[in-house]
């Protein structure tokens, strides 16, 4: 049985384990309501360039000659999968579930005899993918110099993916995060990039450009060609933002938990410990008692 | 009919103006247009420009640099929707002069289409801002 010493020690540490998991809390409970914020903010750029392209693409996508990124290269072959993680641990499943509806789709591609590239953004995911698909992983994007998400991160890593589909090295794009629902619910979400997903009723595009008819200057095609390489980007800061939301999200119900059973476990603790302490001192006295009747 | 015009300005971060002003000068890739109440509704392209917001008609304009973007015009006002927005007085005319050298080094060393268009773009905005401080 432990000694009554062990039993302080051990309940002096857990005290202190939730002292941080509490602290973590609070500090993930203001950085969600930031990373809220921004994603909120967000929002508006959105869902114009969402019903601009809405409207744009849907006559755009009969034409022959139309933006790759529209219509897709034709081919199906080759899949660039996008894993946004985060960058550090103690967050629940957030990662997990990210990596593992990524997985999913990999091994589901792979079954079906496609090619498929990794590119991980956060080195959370990359650590866990890195055990079985190594060799598939082109790329880790590291944010976590990043302390507040701005456009300009998710550009870079928009133009690369560009760069690389021009090249040629890739047929379909698809981006996978978790949607920030609640702080209790985060959805892993695969979202494609590319080619470019078209609204699914003609009726939304048209109500969402107000049913008017517009001038063009300079005409559709091109302002669709400069929109769609640009809509990537959106996307991609856009996934980025909901998975600050959803990180924290996850993080502070995580650290919430944490900080209930630190508190089951000392309670606990303390009934052993002053059970001990009981029967030491009873202990202790029948050992008086009966020296004293020896005597 | 209404005798202003409704202009939100939106940024991937955030929505920067939302206000009912009397005119907007926008510089279209084809050209500068002005934007007035009731104008028909149309789609164009942004250059790298000066975008001159006017809240009254005499009043002196309220001018904002964009590097690129997207203005439509519908019933309910004009929405430009720009990446990214350089407020005039706090150009930095050193670094500037700096990140021109740069674009343009890009420029030259570019390999394929490609990273000449984006270099080449970094540079026209650039050149065009720098034009408008000096």
């Amino acid at each position: 049985m432990a000694s009554l010493k062990d039993l302080k020690n051990r309940i002096s540490s857990v005290k202190s384990t939730q002292k941080i998991t509490k602290a973590m809390k609070m500090v993930a409970a203001s950085k969600l309501r930031r990373a809220q914020e921004a994603a909120e903010a967000a929002r508006p750029y959105a869902e114009r360039m969402e019903s601009v392209l809405a409207g744009l693409s849907s006559s755009a996508q009969d034409t022959p000659g139309s933006s790759p990124l529209l219509i897709g290269t034709g081919k199906q072959d080759v899949h660039l999968v996008i894993v946004a993680t985060s960058e550090r641990g103690l967050c629940g499943g957030f990662n997990t579930n990210i990596v593992k509806a990524a997985r999913l789709h990999i091994e589901e591609l792979l079954a079906g005899g496609k090619t498929v590239k990794i590119l991980c953004i956060g080195k959370k995911g990359y650590a866990v993918i890195r055990r079985d698909h190594g060799d598939r992983i082109i790329d880790l994007k590291d944010l976590s110099a990043v302390k507040r998400l701005a456009f300009a991160d998710a550009q870079p890593i928009a133009q690369e993916i560009l760069a690389m589909f021009e090249r040629g090295e890739f047929d379909v794009a698809s981006l996978f995060y978790a949607k920030f629902q609640s702080v209790l619910v985060q959805v892993p979400t695969n979202q494609q990039l590319i080619p470019a997903p078209i609204a699914e009723t003609d009726d939304d595009a048209a109500d969402a450009l107000g049913g008017a008819v517009y001038e063009y200057e300079p005409d559709e095609a091109s302002i669709l060609d400069d929109l769609l390489p640009r809509n990537v980007a959106t996307q991609i800061y856009r996934g980025l933002l909901e998975n600050a939301a959803s990180e924290q999200g996850s993080r502070m119900t995580a650290m919430d938990n944490a900080t209930r059973n630190a508190g089951e476990m000392i309670d606990s603790l303390t009934i052993t410990y002053n059970r001990t302490r009981q029967a030491n001192i009873t202990k202790e006295l029948i050992e008086i008692i009966s020296g004293a009747e020896a005597l | 009919m209404t005798d202003t015009l409704h202009l939100e300005i939106v940024s991937p971060e955030r929505l920067l103006k939302d206000a009912e002003v009397a005119m907007v000068v926008v510089p279209g890739t084809d050209g500068d247009f002005g934007a007035m109440p009731a104008h028909a509704p149309m789609m164009s392209t942004i250059r790298p420009g000066i975008i001159e917001i006017y809240e009254t008609e005499a009043g002196e304009p309220e001018k904002l640099f964009v590097k690129s973007g997207l203005a439509q015009i519908s019933d309910t006002g004009l929405t430009i929707l720009a990446e990214e927005m350089i407020d005039l007085d706090s150009v930095d005319t050193t670094e500037l002069a700096a990140g021109m050298a740069e674009a343009q080094n890009a420029v030259n060393a570019a390999t394929d289409d490609m990273a000449r268009d984006q270099a080449e773009a970094e540079l026209e905005w650039r050149r065009v801002l720098s034009e408008i401080v000096s």
